[in-house]
């Protein structure tokens, strides 16, 4: 039996052939070498997102969410559901706090699922995947497994916004969370704790709608990148990881910038460190490419 | 009577009332001190300023200025962000109470047509919901060509790298066009979606009643 078990809720950005595929594959690569077991809830539906807002209201919103609930609550008894996308496990958790203090919407909620044949019984717990990174095993624990140290590589945390607010990881400042940093300084490499734009907003679903308001955003996260004399960017956002990776050719057109640098996962550093292959770390699935992570990952591990 | 006159009877004068009443978290409205933290501590508004920034929308709300409320393209330059959320020192979910007036406006019908973010909000839920999980090909096809066939190409020639990018890396599947990931369940999907609605609509209306 693994070491810790939990309700998998990987979200639509995570699916094959989807924009954090790569984040999926090195969460997998990152959780066998933790003894981490995730079972995925059969099923499970979209979140709804923030940015659903427009034609979702309020119970249909929630009732997407409770669905995943029950069907967890059904098949994956008293297993708390772990969310690696922040969009997924936001929007989980705002869900559990209303129903749980309101019961008209709770009443509300059990009616509208009675006709896909579910109900709740039991709020779950939710949880991001950083969280039982951090919370369940430890930075001690992770650290035991780094057996190739991303030695001096410099990277800058860049948290971003929804799994820093408004819930964020518990005993970090929403201002200032330093968990990344410790993460970047477990696996080896060199933080840059004093990086201003940690939780700037990339722009979310902006970046699709309004493309120069988000690109201004992602054209500070970057700058301020280099200007640390960061070699990448780390997160662990599918939207933030999207977005800041996959605009910078747009934001050197528009400000003239020269812009190439790659953003990662924290699961995927931490698979290279842990002795795993590019392909383990999904580095494939870049769309800048990370080479330094990839000669790293070429080379033998320490034992 | 349309849904909009409906209402506007019911509440003449009192838009504070129907703010409350109507709109998602719409009771903390009253509990703004005018400090202007939220507004100070919102990327788009820093970047290039909303046209009423959230305590101005507050005030406004107030002071029963409905049509320009409603009408206004401001609610809908929020990014989710929820930095005024944890920043407004009395606490107003700031966040969802944009979302919320947006989203009553867009009920109402007297949002700004030609707002992208409304445009893109009302795509997005309608794409995950269709069968329960996101379609990320046809969710961006369906923005570019928002304004038509020829301005789709056109848009679409524009993200040709950004898309070629996706698809090299293995994050962006032309297969998604024919049918892609799916709930196994949708009839119960769209089942409790309609109830829930049915319900959200008939809690609303009920107000207006009473």
């Amino acid at each position: 039996m693994a070491k810790h078990e939990y309700a998998f809720y990987p979200g639509c950005s995570s699916q094959k052939g989807a924009s954090a595929s790569n984040y999926l594959t090195s969460v997998e690569s990152m959780c066998k070498t933790l003894d981490v077991k995730l079972t995925e809830i059969p099923d499970w539906n979209c979140c709804g997102a923030s940015i659903g807002y427009a034609e979702a209201g309020e119970l249909p919103r929630h009732v997407l969410n409770a669905r995943n609930f029950a069907l967890s609550e059904q098949h994956l008894p008293g297993q708390e559901i772990v969310a690696t996308c922040a969009a997924c496990w936001l929007g989980a958790r705002e869900t559990r706090e209303r129903l749980t203090h309101s019961d008209t919407l709770m009443a509300d909620t059990r009616e509208a699922l009675k006709e896909a044949g579910l109900t709740i019984n039991e709020m779950p717990g939710i949880r991001h995947m950083v969280e039982v990174l951090i919370e369940d095993l430890g930075f001690e624990e992770m650290a035991k497994h780094v057996v190739r140290p991303l030695e001096g590589v410099k990277i800058a945390g860049y948290v971003g916004c929804q799994t820093n607010r408004p819930f964020g990881v518990a005993g970090e400042s929403f201002e200032n969370p330093v968990y990344l940093d410790k993460l970047v300084e477990m696996v080896g490499a060199e933080s840059i704790p004093e990086y201003e734009q940690k939780v700037t907003c990339c722009g979310g679903a902006l970046a699709f709608s309004e493309p120069e308001r988000a690109q201004a955003q992602i054209k500070d996260i970057v700058e301020s990148a280099y200007d640390h004399g960061a070699e990448m960017i780390v997160t662990p956002c599918p939207l933030c990881q999207a977005n800041v990776e996959i605009y910078q050719g747009q934001v050197n057109k528009r400000y003239g910038t020269k812009f190439d640098i790659p953003v990662m996962y924290y699961s995927q550093l931490m698979v290279v460190a842990y002795g795993g292959s590019a392909k383990d770390a999904a580095l494939n699935g870049q769309v800048i490419k990370a080479r330094r992570l990839e000669e790293i990952a070429a080379k033998p591990v320490k034992r | 009577m349309s849904a909009n006159t409906a209402v506007a009877e019911k509440y003449r004068n009192n838009f504070l009332k129907e703010i409350e009443e109507q709109v998602e978290m719409g009771d903390w409205v009253k509990m703004c001190m005018q400090c202007g933290v939220c507004s100070g501590s919102c990327p788009t508004n820093f970047q290039s300023a909303w046209e009423h920034p959230p305590q101005e929308l507050f005030m406004m709300i107030r002071a029963g200025k409905r049509e320009e409320v409603l009408t206004s393209s401001s609610m809908w330059n929020c990014t989710s962000c929820y930095n005024c959320i944890v920043r407004c020192p009395r606490k107003l979910p700031i966040t969802h109470i944009m979302h919320g007036i947006a989203e009553y406006a867009h009920r109402l019908g007297m949002a700004p047509k030609m707002q992208p973010t409304r445009f893109f909000s009302g795509l997005f839920w309608k794409n995950a919901t269709k069968t329960g999980r996101v379609n990320e090909l046809k969710l961006s096809m369906g923005l570019y060509f928002k304004d038509g066939f020829v301005q789709g190409i056109k848009n679409g020639m524009a993200m040709q790298s950004v898309a070629l990018g996706m698809v090299k890396a293995g994050r962006l599947s032309v297969m998604e066009l024919f049918g892609g990931h799916k709930c196994k369940d949708q009839k119960g999907v769209h089942a409790m979606l309609k109830k829930a609605y049915e319900i959200e609509r008939g809690r609303k209306t009920a107000k207006i009643a009473g």
